[in-house]
């Protein structure tokens, strides 16, 4: 996995909140059983017209966002379908940062900005998903549609956000401990859980699955 | 210390502590269908690693799979996704219930009624539906293909615990008002995030009178709760299903005596505490009605289509791009919306008992004129049950379509999908743009609901349905 530690690129404003698997990537797209070729169809159904040429209205497409590599949506990005393919088309797009606000409720409680499965296959391909306040995501929406093409940079061992605009802003972000070194060092977890093979071993020599022969 | 449903599994499958608050657990069922399996397997191979559990590994075809014939798989891209998953199972030694065996299915309907899924049990599956198996207390989690491959290999799954949330169905329900109601009016009022970094647990007198069919579609839609999972602690009703069915993969004699016995442990402690808690009066609720593009866009059957600003937990443009994509008006009556096409089935309602309620409101009538209505059993034995109980004989009568199991129109991977604009009531679990075929608009409903949709055309109210 590609280690991420600082990363600077054009800021992507999708205004929307609730953005959706089947968004990101809608099932047609789902039946490819390689790993590679996904990007061409992140937000198909938005950014494509009928005719299959790009729609011009979509930001994704104009020419100030061209080749962005961070994106700024609204809360609950990434909810409904566990599938992978669209964090690989997050990322084969080239997409770096995907930024969502996290939410506070009436009770206190804060909602994530991010759907749990979506957020946790982002950590598993290099992709950062980045969680601000409301008020902060609102101001980074302002400088995008004040400033189109307007740069930022993530420095994560810092948790820092700086938008590059007229005049700059930083903003600090928190993030999961484990996440972060896990996203530092570009880890293969597989193999790092293959290193508690005796954990393993000892565990299902205890334990009793359950399973009747058929 | 008292414990919740979920801390007692949980504790059960450590296998050792990580580093920063992480755990590495241990999985007791791993399931697999074509769609999010393929690059696990490829990754596999390109490392040299094998499968640890090949017995504890479970594969169907479902998302694919032709629901008319399913001896010919015409799109070429579909037949590459089920001949690939074929190899795989071949080359790993891995069960596969393939197309033609009576196991056949969708993930999670097999995995129930075959008895692989147990109380006290992990459950991991590349579905975020994988939440269904929680109604009879198994850890369910819906994962990605990275998580899948890791599991392949190792067995475990890198975790950190969850917040406990516990809802708590009150009171009874009207008559035909059903689970799928219960799981709607839960995700209208706490959004489809309300759950998000949460496992949900449903308790309360509701919740206890429901068969296993309608449990599973509480859990089922945990998920659209923005849940990584969703658990019903296991009763008499649980070890019943167990015990009665032909699940060959479940303990049985014996050994399901003592397991039972096992069971009766897991539920969660009487004063354990949760770390959110909601109650819901189920005494006057009444059939939801999805009117959106998100499953917490829903309201009563009785209501209207609400105002832009009028809707908790969604912006005014959120609900204006809403209303555009589903062509309703804010004021309109939910019962004044009229359909093109009706689809029961899906891993939410496509079990026995979902067919049941809807033949029993088929009987003896027709479909509207100009409706399509699809029937799609959730698998092989379901089809076969229902087909034992003459349910099919019904649907044919009425003018539907009765078809061999799959996902078939809930995600529209394989030919059932809907035209651009057409309108469907479905008993599916998301009306996501585009879910069911693009530009197709979906309105999530019951059984009941949605094959009464089917006669009249437009939505109504079941419980005065004579």
């Amino acid at each position: 996995m590609q280690a991420f530690t600082t990363h600077t690129g054009t800021v992507v404003a999708v205004d929307r909140a609730n953005i959706d698997t089947d968004a990101i990537i809608p099932k047609q797209f789902l039946k490819l059983i390689g790993r590679t070729g996904f990007g061409q169809f992140l937000f198909n159904d938005w950014r494509y017209l009928e005719n299959g040429q790009p729609n011009p209205d979509f930001d994704l497409n104009k020419p100030a966002f061209k080749g962005s590599t961070i994106l700024v949506a609204r809360n609950n990005f990434g909810c409904g379908s566990s599938r992978e393919h669209a964090v690989w088309a997050v990322a084969q797009y080239g997409l770096r940062v995907v930024i969502a606000p996290w939410r506070k409720e009436a009770s206190g409680e804060r909602t994530p900005g991010f759907a749990d499965i979506f957020r946790n296959n982002c950590v598993k391909n290099g992709v950062l998903t980045l969680e601000l306040s409301e008020p902060e995501v609102d101001k980074i929406f302002g400088i995008v549609k004040a400033q189109p093409g307007v740069k930022a940079t993530v420095d994560l061992p810092k948790q820092t956000l700086t938008v590059h605009g007229q005049p700059e802003q930083s903003f600090k972000f928190e993030i999961d401990p484990g996440v972060k070194d896990y996203l530092l060092r570009g880890l293969d977890d597989i193999a790092l859980t293959l290193e508690k093979e005796a954990a393993i071993t000892a565990f299902e020599q205890r334990h009793d699955v359950q399973l009747a022969t058929a | 210390m008292k414990q919740t449903l979920y801390e007692k599994i949980w504790n059960r499958h450590v296998v050792t502590e990580l580093a920063d608050g992480w755990t590495l657990l241990f999985i007791d069922r791993q399931l697999v269908h074509e769609v999010t399996s393929p690059q696990a397997f490829d990754g596999l191979r390109l490392a040299g690693r094998k499968v640890r559990h090949p017995e504890l590994t479970f594969a169907t075809l479902d998302h694919n799979v032709p629901t008319d014939d399913q001896t010919v798989i015409r799109d070429p891209i579909s037949k590459a996704q089920v001949e690939a998953l074929r190899k795989n199972c071949k080359d790993f030694g891995i069960r596969l219930f393939d197309i033609g065996t009576p196991e056949i299915g969708v993930v999670h309907i097999v995995g129930p009624e075959l008895g692989i899924t147990l109380p006290g049990t992990t459950v991991v599956c590349g579905d975020s539906h994988t939440a269904t198996h929680g109604a009879f207390g198994a850890l369910a989690h819906g994962i990605g293909t990275s998580e899948v491959e890791h599991v392949l290999a190792t067995q475990t799954l890198r975790q950190k615990k969850f917040k406990t949330f516990r809802v708590e169905y009150a009171g009874r329900l009207q008559p035909r008002v059903t689970s799928k109601d219960m799981i709607l009016k839960l995700i209208g009022e706490i959004g489809t995030a309300g759950g998000t970094g949460c496992v949900l647990e449903f308790t309360g007198a509701a919740v206890r009178a429901l068969s296993m069919e309608a449990r599973m579609t509480i859990c089922n839609m945990a998920i659209e709760a923005g849940a990584r999972a969703g658990l019903i602690g296991p009763d008499e009703t649980t070890f019943q299903y167990i015990a009665a069915g032909n699940r060959p993969y479940a303990p049985r004699g014996a050994a399901l005596e003592k397991a039972i016995a096992d069971w009766k442990t897991l539920a969660t402690d009487p004063d354990a505490t949760f770390d959110r808690t909601l109650t819901i009066d189920c005494d006057k609720l009444a059939p939801q009605v999805t009117w959106g593009t998100s499953p917490g866009m829903v309201t009563d059957v009785t209501g209207v289509v609400p105002q832009l600003d009028g809707v908790t937990g969604y912006s005014r443009a959120d609900v204006e791009a809403a209303l555009a994509y589903m062509g309703l008006k804010p004021g309109m009556k939910i019962t004044d919306i009229k359909l093109d096409t009706v689809f029961i089935g899906s891993c939410t309602n496509g079990r026995i008992e979902d067919l049941r309620e809807a033949a029993a409101v088929f009987n003896g009538r027709k479909v509207a004129a100009g409706i399509r209505a699809l029937i799609v059993p959730g698998s092989a034995r379901v089809k076969a049950q229902a087909e034992a109980e003459g349910l099919d004989k019904i649907f044919t009568a009425a003018g539907c379509e009765w078809r061999y199991a799959g996902c078939s129109m809930c995600l529209a991977m394989n030919p059932d999908q809907l035209k651009p604009g057409e309108r469907c009531a479905a008993t599916t679990n998301r009306n996501f743009e585009g879910r069911q075929g693009k530009g197709g608009r979906t309105h999530l409903v019951g059984p009941a609901m949605a094959a009464a949709a089917a006669i009249a055309g437009h939505f109504v109210d079941i419980r005065s349905w004579k």
